[in-house]
């Protein structure tokens, strides 16, 4: 594959295919208020819901007196873990085989667990009530890190698991054992690193909510719900629930960001429908931002060595890692079945080299459940980050500066497609000019020289790099699943008789866009104008099955479908033609929007007069209709990738480090919309800069979660954030329809690493090689005073 | 979150906010800005059974120049502070007042109400303390000025009685050079101070140091003088040595905790750096 | 407490709790749904409304405090039948992706324009820095409040 520094569109702006920096359709909604989000759904007679939840970590759930609450003018009713349990109601599965509580019955397992529900007429009484529910809890010593919670006397956490006997949630390995031990064996050098990829959330700016309607009279579950993945969803609530799955309707109106977060289903979920059918009225709860931090799925919090054995001229024989996964109470991400650290053994990057192992334990605590792909593909951000911290380390070590120490082991651009030493086919790449387009923004060498200036006058600046490699898109529907529905995706096109189409998606926007940039591709495909097709998603009554949007799949497996279902229709339209032309279908030749006889191009016939005859005057032997759905399984995942550069004053005094400079180049293949990927990328950045400088949960030896609110969470600002400059290069993907990649997390996946580098850069001649994420002020400081 | 329900009253005169300050006694509490209370309110942290709100008291929203002193009422919002040209009198306060909390509480949010709160990470107190300022504070009984250090009495606690309030907050002008600064390390915008310096140097005519003032936030149980500090620097020709004498003082009055926001060894040493870079700042505007 | 407030240039009465938050007099009370809530602790700024023209957080103020008060909320920013610059300008700029803060970041870029019509960079950054977006990294926001400027500019020039 061809990597330009752009795309040059195949159609006309009035067309606004793929390559068009289209304004989106879905802002004039968002700009007037008249945006519609869960909380923004009020239905007659709706009820309201509050939820108490568990003061301590890990306790004895002794006995619950809701008896002055359900006193309180305006309360309904108090949904505790015993009445559920007399619907079955009181556990669900998990998206990764395990079970968790809806509701407790036998002991609290985190802070912040739920424990009962209050359903009032109106949310100030709901919260009033809670404050009226008396809890006796017996505590139990909290576990609150996966170290202490592998030890033999550690209390068991799992203890609703007959057969469990020990904080095991799962362990997993990739690679080739033997292989990587006789690289090591014969490595000159081995660099090694240990470091922690911190607890962080997701935190969408909407929090997560539902609107449950069980009509009372026909049994239609109408659910409107905060959901990146209505369809899986459904069928989930259909095996939870007993309900017949074609009853139930799961409308995931505007999302108000997703990032992982609205992949899980939440106990609060379930309750809410559970009350709506016992009651026969619609039920609403949204999420404070309190219960979002303390119970919703986090990201990250993995505990990763690794090592790079180097030979004599420092080319990389082998990598070995092990990581341990601080799971919470339950286990409840969302990995591919036969994946359990999710796609963490992507962990040998942009580097070619032979044998590679991984090793992998999940452990229990008493913390939150979760461990979801916070912008990420399932584990590959924190891969990611493991091995652009261990190139830099290890260029430092052997005296190479990192850049020129990533030219010597990247893979090439003629290696692809690209057989990693754990299994993936890596689809296309060119990785040194993305680098070196980044180093030429920047102006590298200068740096390199100031830095050396700023040295010797006692000034510490660093710059920092990473050149990452994703993967996204799962996934071929042989080895991807989640929960066993194997993930393809999908998508139907109707085009009207006016020329005017319908385009409806299993995936579902969250601010990405598809409502603009899904048209485009039919555009493309079909040269009707983007601004004459309407994109439907999110309502499982009227869009075709899919498993929804994570993991950057939108663009590599829904935007497949449609690019393939745009020429499924194209193939027709060509016969209608063919028909209103009198000629033969292979004598025709398309361009964006008609057909037209080979040889006398005045003979043409466009995409709207082909609409309308497939209505009005189609051929006999064809039926009538232009329609189509198409089910897409892609052949392989795709491989975005990228080279980031951060440049850092740093204060010795303080500690502070402040960006100076960020460049950003991303290769994601065929853009379909410039404009909305810059956005994404913007985005994504922002992400990375706050997990490397600020963002982060941890708890207090008690299991109290310290990041419950915006106030100590610490999400950043316009002004903390740094200034981007973004630079692109395109490799299509060879086996996508259209050449894309997707690129929604690759920022966030690729960064951190490169701010952190950065620091260390700064610091790395007086010793230093690590620090943690955040990377704050005061481990900055310590780090300089303890070298 | 939701707060839990409450009595209110918004009078329109300072007499009748005092009045139903003294009729409802332990149970009354003033409503200002709101901007830390509403959320204590959420996490019912706190639970008023009554709220007086003086929201309405126009009277108490004047910033002004009065008797060598500039004078902050009760009702003057933080972005007034930055807004005003009198409050230019006071670096100590001018330079603070941008960097409460954000922009939007900052139209909301008050002084008085911040120094009332109490609050040991709350930046005011500090500049208060550096400034010597003295709270001015009302009951139905009668009105007194009660200085800043007597104000504050601990964590989220001061010195008025039951139906008492603040009505303003006034910083004397030193009639010398004077300079100041307030030097935070927040993370970000909207979060609290990790730790913050204010200082004020009042310079005597052959320019050595008439009278130090230097508050510290965030680093004790309540916002903390440096009293040491200040007495090492009275009277001495100011220097570089002099300041980071001073500085490690300042460092030794802190006593900060080891949270979420850092380590305690590392924000006495940001103490020590804020200390004397602050002094550097202030001696610098005293001589401009 | 029975409550008058203006809202966008309409007079809505309502009788509420004390304890009532703004925004949930504007958002349940009054319908107008275009203002959000996405924190507590007044952090974030996704309740961002104009008071007599003062961008605050409705969820760090009571109804109450606002009865005989005059509030601009998203809904009202529109000239008429057209969007206004600020919102013409996060349209082209793409300053928005998921929708959720953008009420609030176009009313303080709003005020921020009427008080200061050619800001910096540095001014747009500072004015925005009470009003969290975790999509777009501000980036076009910023991009999108200069849009506006010069459009304001080049209307009254």
């Amino acid at each position: 594959m061809q990597t330009q520094t752009h795309h040059k569109p195949c159609t006309s702006p009035e067309i606004g295919g793929v390559g068009h920096s289209l304004r989106r359709v879905e802002d004039a909604r968002f700009l007037q208020g008249a945006g519609n989000y869960v909380d923004d759904v009020n239905l007659p007679g709706m009820l309201h819901m509050a939820i108490l939840r568990s003061p301590v970590a890990h306790a004895k759930l002794v006995s619950i007196d809701s008896s002055a609450a359900m006193e309180l003018d305006g309360v309904l009713a108090v949904v505790t873990g015993e009445l559920m349990a007399q619907h079955n109601l009181a556990w669900m599965p998990t998206l990764s085989g395990d079970t968790q509580a809806v509701l407790a019955t036998d002991k609290v397992r985190y802070q912040g667990q739920e424990v009962a529900c209050v359903i009032a007429t109106d949310r100030y009484i709901a919260e009033d009530a809670l404050r009226l529910i008396d809890v006796d809890y017996e505590e139990l010593e909290p576990i609150t890190n996966p170290q202490r919670s592998l030890e033999a006397d550690a209390p068991l956490i799992r203890t609703d698991k007959e057969d469990v006997t020990d904080n095991v949630s799962f362990t997993w390995e990739a690679g080739d054992k033997d292989a990587t031990d006789a690289a090591f064996a014969k490595a000159a050098k081995v660099v090694s690193i240990e470091t922690h990829y911190p607890r962080s959330h997701p935190s969408p700016l909407e929090t997560c909510g539902i609107v449950a309607d069980v009509h009372p009279a026909t049994g239609k579950a109408t659910i409107y719900m905060t959901s990146q993945a209505p369809h899986a969803h459904r069928t989930l609530f259909a095996l939870v629930a007993g309900l017949p799955e074609q009853n139930i309707r799961i409308i995931s109106p505007d999302i108000g960001g997703g990032f992982g977060n609205k992949v899980p289903i939440y106990p609060g979920y379930v309750v809410a429908t559970a009350a709506s059918l016992l009651i026969g009225l619609p039920v609403k709860w949204v999420e404070s931002r309190t219960e979002n931090l303390i119970s919703t799925g986090f990201g990250r919090d993995y505990y990763m060595t690794g090592s790079l054995a180097l030979d004599d001229n420092g080319r990389i024989l082998g990598l070995r890692t092990d990581l341990l996964a601080d799971q919470g109470a339950f286990y409840s991400d969302a990995q591919p079945t036969k994946f359990r650290a999710g796609l963490f053994h992507i962990v040998t990057g942009s580097y070619d080299f032979d044998a590679a192992h991984v090793t992998a334990k999940g452990a229990f605590t008493n913390k939150a459940p979760g461990g979801v792909a916070y912008r990420c593909s399932f584990r590959v951000t924190e891969a990611s980050y493991l091995i652009e911290r261990l190139i830099q380390n290890a260029a430092n070590e052997i005296g190479m500066d990192p850049a020129e120490f990533r030219r010597m082991n990247f893979i090439q651009p003629e290696q692809f497609p690209y057989t990693s030493p754990t299994g993936f086919v890596y689809d296309s790449g060119d990785y040194e000019t993305a680098m070196q387009m980044a180093m030429d923004m920047v102006g590298y060498d200068e740096l390199r020289a100031e830095q050396a200036a700023a040295r010797e006058e006692g000034r510490l600046m660093g710059i920092g790099m990473a050149s990452f490699t994703e993967v996204v898109g799962a996934g071929p529907a042989h080895t991807y699943d989640i929960a066993g529905l194997k993930m393809f995706d999908s998508a139907e096109l109707r085009v009207h008789p006016t020329g005017k189409a319908i385009l409806k998606l299993g995936v579902k926007t969250q601010g990405q866009g598809h409502e603009t940039t899904f048209a485009q591709i039919v555009a493309e495909e079909l040269g009707i104008p983007a601004t004459d097709i309407a994109v439907m998603h999110g309502d499982t009554d009227n869009t075709p099955y899919g498993l929804g949007t994570y993991a950057s799949r939108s663009t590599p497996v829904g935007g497949g479908a449609t690019a393939m279902v745009a020429r499924k229709l194209r193939d027709k339209a060509r016969k209608i033609a063919a028909h209103l032309l009198e000629a033969s279908p292979e004598d025709l030749d398309w361009e964006p929007g008609k057909f037209s006889v080979k040889g006398s191009p005045d003979s043409s016939v466009s995409i709207q007069d082909i609409a309308f005859a497939a209505y009005t005057n189609h051929p006999e032997d064809e039926e009538a209709g232009l329609e189509g759905v198409h089910y897409y399984n892609p052949p392989n995942m795709t491989y975005p990738f990228g080279t980031y550069i951060v440049v850092v004053d740093l204060d010795p005094d303080t500690g502070v480090w402040t960006v100076r400079r960020m460049v950003a180049v991303d290769d994601c293949g065929v853009r379909i919309n410039p404009m909305i990927v810059d956005g994404q990328i913007h985005g994504g950045l922002t992400e990375g800069f706050a997990k490397a400088n600020m963002q982060w949960i941890t708890f207090d030896e008690d299991g109290n979660c310290i990041g419950s609110n915006f106030m100590d969470y610490l999400v950043p600002t316009a002004w903390e954030t740094p200034r981007f400059e973004l630079g692109e290069t395109v490799t299509p993907s060879p086996h996508h329809p259209i050449g894309a990649k997707g690129v929604g997390e690759s920022a966030t996946v690729g960064s951190p690493a490169a701010f952190v580098n950065a620091v260390i850069d700064a610091l790395a001649h007086l010793g230093v090689t690590n620090i943690d994420m955040p990377v704050l002020p005061d481990r900055v400081w310590k780090a300089i005073h303890n070298a | 979150m939701y707060p839990p329900a409450f009595e209110y009253q918004a009078p329109d005169t300072l007499e009748g906010a005092l009045a139903a300050l003294a009729e409802l006694g332990d149970e009354g509490r003033v409503l200002a800005g709101g901007q830390s209370l509403i959320p204590m309110m959420k996490f019912h942290l706190a639970a008023p059974a009554h709220l007086v709100d003086i929201n309405r008291i126009s009277e108490l929203s004047y910033i002004r120049r009065s008797n060598g002193s500039l004078c902050i009422g009760a009702l003057a919002r933080h972005n007034d502070v930055v807004r005003s040209d009198d409050a230019k009198a006071s670096d100590v306060v001018s330079s603070a007042a941008p960097w409460i909390s954000d922009p939007l509480v900052r139209n909301r949010g008050t002084v008085c109400g911040s120094v009332a709160h109490c609050d040991p990470e709350g930046d005011w107190n500090s500049v208060m303390l550096a400034a010597r300022a003295e709270v001015m504070v009302q009951g139905s009984s009668g009105s007194r000025r009660v200085g800043i250090d007597d104000f504050i009495v601990s964590y989220f606690t001061n010195s008025l009685e039951t139906g008492e309030m603040v009505t303003g907050v006034c910083v004397p002008i030193p009639s010398g050079a004077t300079g100041g600064s307030y030097m935070k390390l927040e993370r970000k915008i909207g979060d609290y101070a990790t730790v913050g310096v204010a200082t004020q140097l009042e310079l005597a005519d052959d320019g050595s140091i008439a009278q130090a003032g230097i508050g510290l936030t965030a680093v004790n149980y309540q916002n903390t003088r440096a009293s040491a500090a200040e007495d090492m620097l009275a009277g001495e020709m100011p220097s570089d040595e002099l300041f980071a004498e001073a500085a490690a003082a300042a460092a030794s009055a802190s006593d900060p905790q080891t949270d979420v926001r850092g380590d305690a060894d590392w924000k006495r040493n940001v103490v020590a750096v804020f200390t004397r870079r602050g002094l550097a700042q202030a001696l610098a505007s005293a001589g401009s | 407490m029975q409550i008058t407030i203006n809202v966008n240039g309409t007079e809505h009465t309502a009788d509420v709790e004390p304890r009532r938050l703004l925004v949930d007099a504007i958002r349940s009370d009054f319908g107008l749904r275009g203002t959000h809530i996405g924190c507590d602790t007044t952090s974030c700024g996704a309740c961002t409304v104009l008071v007599d023209g003062v961008p605050m957080k409705s969820c760090t103020m009571f109804a109450v405090q606002a009865d005989g008060a005059s509030v601009t909320t998203v809904e009202g920013l529109k000239q008429g039948a057209e969007l206004s610059n600020v919102q013409k300008g996060f349209a082209q700029e793409h300053g928005l992706q998921c929708g959720f803060c953008t009420p609030g970041m176009m009313l303080v870029s709003t005020a921020l324009l009427e008080e200061n019509p050619d800001p910096s960079e540095d001014d747009i950054r500072w004015a925005i820095s009470g009003n969290i977006c975790r999509c777009t990294g501000y980036v076009n926001i910023v991009k999108a409040v200069q849009w506006a400027a010069a459009q304001n500019g080049g209307e009254e020039g």
